[in-house]
């Protein structure tokens, strides 16, 4: 039996591991010590933490070691076995995360319903069923002031008061785990590393409304998720936490697996309701509001998971410690999967009102490249692009709203001056368009008709005109498409308008894309006084674009060349230009 | 009792019963909200985002269609930045429909084609992009062109739920949505009963009725040929929507306009109901006295019903009349009995059937009874809306021409057969000369208001000659569901059966609501265009079947008797099972 791991990881940007030499070394000098039975080691592949050379994290007391050399292997062994701290190794980033819903992520066994109970779990459901009840319960939650975290920050005691209201001979729970934000995996990393934080909460929230059955929507692409969670319903059956009489009290819930089959859409909560019943993901006309007539005209609540992964905690310490943390409209905790050009990609957890750049360059460590920050989306494909000067905006509902952007459910993605304001919200739309359900005319065709204008910008086909036809097109599909997704669609185009116009108007009016990315409008050439002749371009061009001999230099041919960037890749003397 | 509740709407003070659309109570108070997606008959599908408008109070705007006013709501359904946003939205669906509208089978009766003419839009804002995507014409009578779709999603609605065949859906997601059927296949192979009503219920020329107007002039034309039309009940009490009247019975107008169309011969179906009538009550009468095949009896003067029963509950079959339909039974008279009485080559008989339905185009062709005259007995089948085309193209009056009447000897109809067109109508009149035949007595009152009416399932009880009949009536083919299943419950357990007499026409309201019928139907035009039927039947002197002397007549010198040896060659057919997919 283990009492102590080690997980080693090298966080050296030269993608080359190094772990090898030092795993065997640590081995060795355990086995001598025969400690190898005590202390386990395990190379993983990621720790969070980047570019600090070798990292280990130490379990379970989370204390992380950076930049790690050989000679440190006696006093790190040492301090395990006594239990200390050696300071001038340990990480410590600059604002401090702040975890509730990641509270047991990384720290128990997923797969172990009596860790989970024995870090606390399901103390908030037996303070439910026992001395709370629904009306206390919910008052509860009004105090935390939790809002939905799966986007529109809904209050979530309304939403259950609302069905809590509504009589009924059947009512239902769905936990939208349909996560689907590119780069986003908050939800994924909850129900794989914590499912019965989550499960715990959906309980609660079926008492809360007096639900008698729940469901978990899960995407089909999350297999793990849907394995753990599996498992740990099945193991709250057996402790009584799930069926009939949970912790013999008077209230009965069943819980039910449903896949989403890989449609973006049906995270909006309408269209998940139509996924679950069987028909077509589209979403539908609200009011009614699903509180009220939702799953099979039944009054049902859906929550996402990192809401409901909050809800024990609430419960357990009380909605006032909730709502000491965060600003005056946005309480608790939000989790961000910041990815993009930042240094420490990965899970960040910061208390509402943290500002993003506390996020990006506290946390995350500014950008990899160490080129300045340009920009930072928020919201997933249907946010905005906030742009660098606005970066020590705290992070709320409110404050990302009024920067045209939104909370969502949590993506992040930091972008340098290498990113092109007109390619990224094309990237963005391009998802959206791609998701977009078809139902309703202003989305379907809307999304289609903008992406072209874009794509006509990026190829140097752009208008004047365009910006101004864009504009209109976005005021028509935020407030005439149907649901979420179309509403907010544009929000990629019209932030990068409002911020990056000069950039658009540098794409239509010269047919120059300043960060080099879009490539119809990038021409690659040789720099005569920097090309040392080497030849490499030439033979590595797939196109064969590069001509010329080493006597009197080489040249790219514009109309043969596609744009690949494999030259400026190979040249080892930065003698190809691009502009 | 709803509860009311008070709102405004533009300033104007409304007060509606909770759950009434902002659509509804706006137009309430005179203020009409452009819709494009909304059917009045269907339910609101909020795909189009024609129809948002302003509340007070929230940055978002509410589709009026299907939001219901609430108490306190302050609405604004007309501003210019609402206005301009419609427009775009319209601008930006014309982006993604040809531009064919001159050549369009809904050209100036297309509610897109009005819409961008009430919003003045002269422009291309956006650039066109139409997906090649080819026209389904498999099904011989109702053509789907998916590149003129807007993707209201009526149709889809009405096959689905409205008449529960499933034959289509959506396809594919984002830009690349269509209809079409499950499985990418083509209408005829899909479990489509040819019913109509997508094309009835569809805002452009997605889907159009097979146009045979062209055949129609081409044999009127043609001196070799003999024209005989005949017209179904439905036709006379729709054509006039047309033409501006509502719910008027308009069949001596027929007569005098099909005539001055060229028709050698004017006759009318409700004769040919009147035979039907003979043969299936005569069927009952067996079947209930005699026993000779199983109760309950089914009727089929439907074809879109009879597919239905064929493709879904091929148990039903020997359930199923043999009986044709009376379009069917008129041609094939018109090429023996009236042929043979009138010295006239069938050869050159050119039998055009004007009916409520485009069901019936496929009908003509479908089995070998379909040729019983020994030629086809039905060559063509116009639709209402399709004759109502050749009107306008002849250059005929409507309005002032005066009536005349039909030609013998098929053309003189007693009122059970005028009801053949509203839901209930067939049962009525088989009722009333079933009496007859069963108790040899007639009825003191030949009204059965029971089987009357615009409820999806009636079920109701009769008494002939002290018998208890048990009857049901389904119309629009979601009500068929709960009627059989009874049935094939009871035969399963061995119980006594639970109905004796079933109708069923696949169109809701009966033929005056099929899927050929001039557009923009709803329950309240269903219920209109039944009245001016049962109307007609008050004011008959003949009222049952078997006491038409054109009826008489014809078995006496022609036909013998009921389910004779003639009777059973010319005018039963039969069913066999089919396959709800071809492949």
């Amino acid at each position: 039996m283990y009492n102590k791991v080690i997980l080693i990881k090298d966080t050296d940007l030269k993608r080359q591991d190094k772990t090898r030499d030092f795993y065997t070394h640590l081995l060795d000098y355990l086995r001598e010590n025969n400690l190898h039975s005590e202390i386990l080691l395990v190379r993983v592949a990621d720790i969070g933490v980047y570019d600090k050379g070798l990292v280990l994290k130490m379990l379970p007391d989370r204390n992380t070691y950076i930049n790690v050399q050989d000679t440190d292997i006696k006093r790190i062994v040492d301090s395990i076995l006594q239990g200390k701290i050696i300071e001038e190794l340990v990480f410590r980033p600059k604002v401090k995360q702040h975890r509730i819903v990641l509270r047991n992520c990384g720290n128990i066994d997923p797969e172990n319903i009596d860790e989970y109970i024995f870090s606390g779990g399901y103390a908030g459901l037996k303070k439910v069923l026992g001395e709370l009840g629904q009306q206390k319960l919910i008052e509860e939650i009004k105090i935390s002031g939790i809002r939905g975290r799966g986007g529109a920050g809904y209050p979530t005691w309304m939403k259950w008061n609302f069905a809590r209201e509504v009589e009924s001979d059947q009512k239902f729970v769905i936990c939208n785990a349909d996560e689907g934000d590119p780069g986003a995996y908050m939800d994924r990393s909850v129900l794989e590393s914590d499912p019965h934080s989550v499960i715990e909460g959906l309980i609660i929230a079926a008492f809360a409304i007096g639900a008698s059955k729940g469901y978990f929507y899960i995407r089909a692409e999350y297999p793990l998720a849907v394995e753990r969670i599996n498992k740990a319903i099945k193991q709250a059956y057996a402790y009584g936490l799930l069926g009939n009489n949970i912790l013999g009290s008077s209230f009965n819930l069943d819980l039910e697996i449903r896949l989403g089959a890989g449609a973006f859409v049906c995270g909006e909560e309408t269209a998940l309701i139509s996924s679950i019943e069987g028909k077509r993901g589209y979403p539908h006309p609200r009011p009614p509001y699903p509180s009220v007539k939702g799953l099979w005209g039944k009054p049902t609540v859906i929550n996402n998971v990192e809401t409901l992964a909050n809800i024990p905690a609430i419960i357990s310490k009380g909605g006032k410690w909730f709502a000491q943390i965060g600003t005056q409209t946005s309480k608790g905790t939000k989790v961000f999967a910041v990815t993009g050009k930042v240094k420490n990609s990965g899970l960040v957890e910061i208390a509402m009102g943290a500002t993003l750049r506390e996020i990006v360059m506290d946390i995350c460590g500014g950008t990899l490249s160490g080129k300045p920050v340009k920009a930072v989306q928020t919201g997933g494909p249907s946010g905005g692009v906030i742009p660098e000067s606005l970066l020590d905006t705290p992070v709320d509902y409110e404050n990302l709203q009024k920067l045209g952007s939104i909370m969502g459910s949590g993506g992040m993605i930091v972008m340098d001056e290498d990113d092109c304001m007109v390619d990224i919200p094309k990237f963005y739309l391009g998802f959206c368009v791609e998701e977009s359900c078809g139902k309703c005319s202003p989305c379907r065709i809307g999304g289609f008709q903008m992406l072209g204008y874009l794509k006509r910008i990026s190829e140097g086909q752009g208008k004047p005109e365009d910006l101004a036809q864009m504009r209109r097109l976005s005021v028509a599909m935020q407030k005439a498409s149907l649901c979420g997704l179309g509403q907010t669609a544009s929000n990629p185009v019209v932030s990068t308008l409002k911020y990056f116009e000069p950039e658009y108007n540098e794409h239509i009016l010269n047919k120059r894309c300043p960060a080099g990315k879009c490539s119809h409008l990038v021409t690659y050439s040789i720099v005569g006084d920097k090309c040392k002749r080497c030849g490499l371009c030439v033979i590595n061009c797939p196109p064969k674009a590069i001509s010329g001999d080493k006597e009197k230099g080489f040249s790219i041919a514009p109309e043969k060349c596609v744009k690949c960037g494999r030259c400026v890749d190979v040249c080892k003397f930065k003698a190809i230009s691009k502009d | 009792m709803a509860k009311i509740v008070q709102a405004k709407i533009n300033g104007i003070l409304v007060r509606v019963p909770s759950g009434t659309t902002i659509l509804e109570a706006a137009k309430g108070v005179q203020i009409k909200i452009p819709t494009l997606c909304k059917h009045p008959d269907l339910p609101a599908s909020a795909a189009c985002g024609i129809c948002i408008v302003k509340i007070k109070g929230s940055s978002k705007m509410l589709r009026a269609c299907c939001t219901p006013v609430e108490e306190g709501m302050d609405v604004i359904t007309h501003d210019p930045e609402i206005i301009e946003i419609r427009r775009t939205v319209i601008e930006l669906i014309l982006s993604n429909h040809p531009n064919d509208c001159l050549k369009c089978g809904r050209n100036n009766e297309c509610e897109l084609q009005k819409l961008t003419a009430e919003f003045g839009i002269k422009d291309e804002s956006f650039p066109q992009f139409i997906r090649d995507l080819p026209i389904d014409t498999s099904t011989r009578a109702v053509d789907l062109d998916p590149k003129k779709c807007i993707l209201c999603g009526r149709c889809v609605y009405a096959c689905q739920e409205m008449q529960d065949v499933w034959a289509l859906s959506f396809l594919e997601r984002g830009i690349k949505t269509r209809i079409s059927p499950a499985g990418d296949i083509q209408l005829a192979d899909s479990p489509c009963v040819r019913c109509g009503q997508c094309s009835a219920h569809c805002p452009t020329g997605a889907f159009v009725e097979q146009d045979h107007t062209s055949q129609t002039w081409k044999a009127l034309q043609d001196p070799e040929k003999y024209c005989v039309v005949q017209i179904a009940p439905a036709v006379r009490v729709s054509i006039g929507e047309a033409f501006g009247y509502k719910g008027k019975n308009l069949t001596k107008k027929l007569y005098a306009v099909l005539r001055r169309l060229g028709f050698n011969a004017v006759f009318d179906t409700s004769f040919a109901a009147d035979v039907t009538i003979m043969e299936e009550a005569s069927e009952f009468e067996e079947r209930l006295l005699r026993g000779k095949n199983p109760l309950p009896l089914i009727t089929t003067c439907c074809p879109s019903w009879v597919d239905f029963m064929e493709k879904f509950y091929p148990d039903m079959i020997e359930h199923f009349s043999s009986c044709k339909s009376p379009h069917e039974i008129l041609g094939v008279l018109s090429k023996t009995y009236y042929a043979e009485k009138n010295k006239i080559d069938p050869a050159k008989i050119y039998m055009v059937s004007i009916m409520p339905c485009t069901s019936k185009k496929y009908e003509i062709t479908r089995n070998d009874e379909m040729f019983a005259s020994g030629f086809q007995d039905i060559d063509t089948v116009l639709c209402t809306r399709e004759l109502a085309r050749m009107i306008r193209q002849s250059g005929i009056d409507f309005d002032s021409i005066p009536d005349e009447e039909c030609d013998s000897i098929l053309g003189e109809y007693a009122g059970a057969g005028v009801i053949f067109g509203a839901t209930g109508g067939v049962m009525e009149a088989a009722l009333r000369t079933a009496h007859y035949f069963v108790t040899g007595k007639e009825l003191k009152n030949v009204v059965f208001e029971n089987v009357r009416g615009i409820k999806g399932i009636k079920e109701t009880e009769v008494v002939i000659d002290g018998k208890k009949l048990k009857i049901a009536i389904a119309h629009g083919l979601s009500n068929v569901e709960y009627i059989i299943k009874k049935v094939q419950e009871a035969k399963k357990n061995n119980q006594e059966l639970p109905y004796h007499f079933i109708e069923v026409m696949a169109c809701p309201g009966g033929c005056v609501g099929g899927g050929g019928q001039p557009y923009m139907v709803t329950d309240e035009l269903r219920i209109k265009r039944a009245l001016a039927l049962y109307q007609d039947d008050d004011d008959k002197q003949v009222r049952c079947s078997h006491q038409n002397p054109y009826i008489k007549r014809l078995y006496k010198e022609f036909l013998g008797k009921p389910l004779g040896e003639k009777s059973e060659k010319l005018l039963h057919t039969r069913y066999k099972a089919r396959p709800i997919y071809a492949k």
